[in-house]
């Protein structure tokens, strides 16, 4: 058992490398069926419609996939996987300013609430209500409004603030509802010792009741960092914020023909975009809550 | 339907190893010898971590013994197993909260594939016999500790098993729920004339229980002595007499005498 | 006695909701700001009876692809996770890889997709909508089908049966309320995945083009009846999937006693 744990992350690394083997294999091997078929001139239904085409245009190969992170594109003498690798950082930068402020708002309200069995009542339904308007589906109409109708605050206001207030809005519901779930989880038993003790609700707070919930706040982390990227990217894609990877990926489904490759790169650093901002999550969670923690998909 | 010449449970040289090879291998049992006559009521006692849990689950074959023997009814445990011929009840009730509480007790009559009505019959008279009649369509949820493990037992009473195994089954219940749990059980044994092995390390209710003590030594487990324990009679009166606080004290000293 | 403790319960968020309402429409009124993004409330139903047709139409369409996206997505989630979990190992190997996975952000993929079915096919979306509900399902429903009481397995294997019946008899119904949970979440999912897919293709007539189009035009409101469409598509949706786990768990939901 131990020993095995021990070993953890080295072995899900190598599930991890075994999966995308796995998975560029997969998609070679549907490649070529799809084309032997095209060879045999039979029609085979399901391809096209229900499954992928086939062609290289469609389904560039893997190694073209490879070598279009170290090609350096036209009008230009750097490689292509170093030009999305500056996006990736921008599109990191508004999802990370999002979070940041996510974080802040959420457990902000989190402990507003949690004072009060009232005002739990009255807004809790709002929080959640709040989560019914498609969130990421806003993204044009944030974007736009940013760009035209912010004049009011003492910096100019740029597109990729838009952006990381959709990150925000992404952030702050999981982060106010666990976070509450979080304060109220202490025992009654817990509770009465700090009564006991005469502790002041900020001493409650502080030994006791954020203690408890940060278990269920880095659930929270962990589905806000991934949805602060994806709003990121989309709101990018959306309405055509300049600079970041959801940019670079709309571009390059523009320009598609003249090199798919480079679309299916710019994709894959998105997702390990997400997958790198999941795993800073979980590192600092390994070294913040030792035990095992409440882990809930909301 | 077992004849009397036949033990109930037989264990010749047994011993358990776990992770054997490893190193976190525990010796959890190492020699083990014991017979279990039917009809008899014993009891497993001993400290956490001497292994009588384990025990318990050679003979229902949920582990496998790394060397000797387990005989149930003179065939191979996993046999008595494959053949129903004992029942198990747990420290949690372990009802399925997706069942209501009769069809709790008709779930091993429904995997040996009895008949609706049948089923139907025999839960009726399972619940008369743990006295929760009125509780047929309730379910697990609304049910009190006490309650739950009595359907519990029902449960592993509905097919008339041979053999009852019993892991520490009052572990979690109050004093008062306890005894009263105690008396349900010994007049459900003395109407079925089940034979009985039932964990625990309550040493009134080892005392109070059973027909023979079999007292356990940790690191490495092993029986540190069998204590045959008749008392004069198994009712209230009994947790007052005499013998009942002799036998305490003797399976008290057994089990100091065992630490060292 | 309930009914009055029902009562407590609704009136508070009742009456924020009216404070809420009530206050944004009366700001707007006051200050009357140029095309703010957040149209008072008449201007937007007002949109939603303008638009009526275009908008019952859009939500048709969009319906379609969230509904097909979502069941085939369900289905494909139970198949993987039962496969999963019939194996211990390939459970505990390929469950935290599907975490990792599913913090990929999966409408990345909508251009790729448009490629691969045709960018006007509906297909493209349809595929956006199941990799994004497939995740939620597979990680939820595998988790429910190994974490049970270890007691009750072994009460299953006392009674000598086979692996399939322990499946059906403990693992599927104890699985349920976590299937639930992630369908819940799946639903939502479901309504995104479908209207930022149509940012990228797909029918012109459908959510998404409405809103980025009309958000294009300065017509929030039009944009904002849009996003109130999809929002009743997704509240429908969630509607459905709680029926669906009162009807088929009533013991869940009964009240605890001790």
């Amino acid at each position: 058992m131990k020993a095995s744990r021990l070993h953890g992350p080295v072995r899900r690394l190598a599930v991890f490398c075994l999966f995308v083997i796995l998975l560029m294999l997969g998609y070679t091997a549907y490649k070529a069926f799809g084309q032997a078929i095209d060879d045999a001139q039979t029609d085979w239904p399901a391809i096209g419609s229900v499954l992928p085409r086939t062609d290289d245009l469609t389904m560039p190969s893997v190694l073209d996939i490879v070598r279009g992170v170290f090609d350096e594109p036209r009008r230009s003498n750097e490689a292509f996987g170093s030009i999305v690798f500056d996006k990736a950082v921008f599109t990191l930068r508004e999802a990370s300013v999002g979070f940041a402020v996510g974080v802040i708002v959420g457990l902000g309200i989190a402990i507003i609430l949690s004072q009060s069995q009232l005002l739990e009542r009255a807004l809790v339904p709002h929080v959640i209500a709040s989560q019914t308007i498609p969130l990421i589906a806003i993204a044009p109409i944030v974007v736009i409004w940013g760009r035209k109708n912010v004049d009011f605050l003492p910096w100019e206001w740029q597109d990729w603030m838009s952006v990381s207030l959709i990150a925000t809005y992404l952030t702050f519901f999981p982060v106010a509802i666990n976070g509450l779930r979080g304060l109220h989880s202490p025992s009654a038993e817990a509770v009465e010792l700090m009564d006991s003790y005469a502790a002041s609700r900020r001493h409650t707070l502080w030994r006791l009741r954020l203690p408890a919930s940060l278990p269920y706040l880095f659930s929270a982390f962990k589905i806000a960092a991934t949805a602060s990227v994806v709003g990121a990217i989309v709101g990018e894609i959306s309405a055509g914020v300049d600079g970041g990877l959801g940019r670079q990926i709309l571009l390059e489904a523009s320009r598609y023909t003249t090199g798919p490759e480079r679309l299916y790169v710019a994709v894959l650093f998105a997702a390990g975009l997400g997958i790198f901002a999941f795993l800073t999550i979980l590192t600092f969670e390994y070294g913040l809550v030792r035990r095992k923690g409440t882990e809930l998909v909301l | 339907m077992t004849s009397q010449n036949v033990p109930a449970v037989e264990i010749r040289g047994v011993s358990k190893v776990f992770n054997p090879g490893g190193s976190n291998e525990v010796l959890a049992l190492e020699d083990i010898n014991l017979e279990i006559a039917a009809g008899d009521f014993v009891t497993l006692i001993g400290p956490s971590g001497c292994g009588k849990s384990t025990l318990l689950r050679l003979v229902a074959a949920l582990v496998g013994s790394s060397s000797g023997e387990v005989l149930v009814n003179g065939k191979s445990a996993d046999q008595a197993r494959l053949d129903r011929d004992y029942s198990m009840v747990f420290q949690k009730a372990g009802l399925f909260d997706w069942r209501n509480v009769a069809r709790n007790i008709e779930l091993p009559l429904e995997l040996m594939g009895w008949r609706k009505s049948a089923r139907h019959r025999r839960s009726t008279e399972m619940l008369e016999l743990v006295q929760l009649q009125d509780f047929a369509r309730h379910f697990p949820q609304q049910l009190s500790g006490g309650m739950a493990q009595r359907v519990a037992i029902a449960r592993a009473m509905s097919f008339n098993p041979a053999l009852l195994l019993m892991d520490e089954p009052f572990g979690a219940l109050d004093e008062m729920t306890r005894e009263h749990m105690q008396n349900e059980v010994l007049r459900i044994w003395s109407e079925t004339n089940t034979t009985v092995i039932f964990v625990t390390h309550s040493i009134s209710e080892a005392v109070f229980l059973s027909t023979k003590v079999v007292v356990m030594s940790p690191r490495p487990g092993r029986i540190a002595a069998v204590l045959e324990n008749h008392l004069e009679s198994r009712d209230d009166t009994a947790r007052d007499s005499p013998e009942f606080f002799a036998n305490v004290s003797e399976v008290r000293k057994l089990l100091r005498a065992g630490e060292n | 006695m309930k009914q009055l403790s029902n009562f407590v319960q609704i009136w508070p968020p009742l009456v924020a909701t009216a404070i809420a309402l009530g206050s944004w429409e009366f700001l707007l009124w006051i200050t009357q700001p140029d095309g703010f993004v957040l149209p008072p409330p008449t201007e937007i139903a007002a949109a939603v009876g303008e638009n009526f047709a275009t908008i019952t139409t859009a939500t048709r369409v969009t319906g379609f692809i969230i509904v097909t996206g979502l069941v085939a997505g369900v289905l494909l989630g139970i198949t993987a996770a039962l496969l999963v979990t019939t194996f211990r190992t390939a459970n505990e190997t390929i469950t935290p890889l599907a975490v990792a996975i599913n913090a990929i952000p999966i409408v990345a993929l909508a251009p790729i997709f448009n490629f691969w079915f045709g960018l006007l096919s509906p297909r493209s979306n349809q595929a956006v909508v199941v990799a994004l509900v497939f995740f939620p399902i597979v990680i939820n429903t595998a988790r429910g089908l190994t974490e049970v009481e270890p007691s009750q397995i072994e009460l299953m294997e006392s009674y000598g049966v086979r692996k399939w019946r322990i499946i059906r008899e403990v693992r599927i119904p104890n699985a349920m309320p976590f299937f639930f949970t992630a369908l819940k979440l799946a639903t939502s999912l479901a309504v995104i995945a479908a209207i930022v897919a149509e940012y990228f293709g797909g029918r012109q007539d459908a959510l998404g083009n409405i809103i980025t189009s009309s958000a294009g035009l300065t017509r929030y409101a039009d944009a904002w009846a849009a996003v109130l469409a999809g929002s009743l598509l997704g509240i429908v949706l969630y509607g459905v999937a709680v029926l669906a786990e009162r009807v088929t768990m009533p013991w869940y939901f009964l009240a605890r006693r001790s």
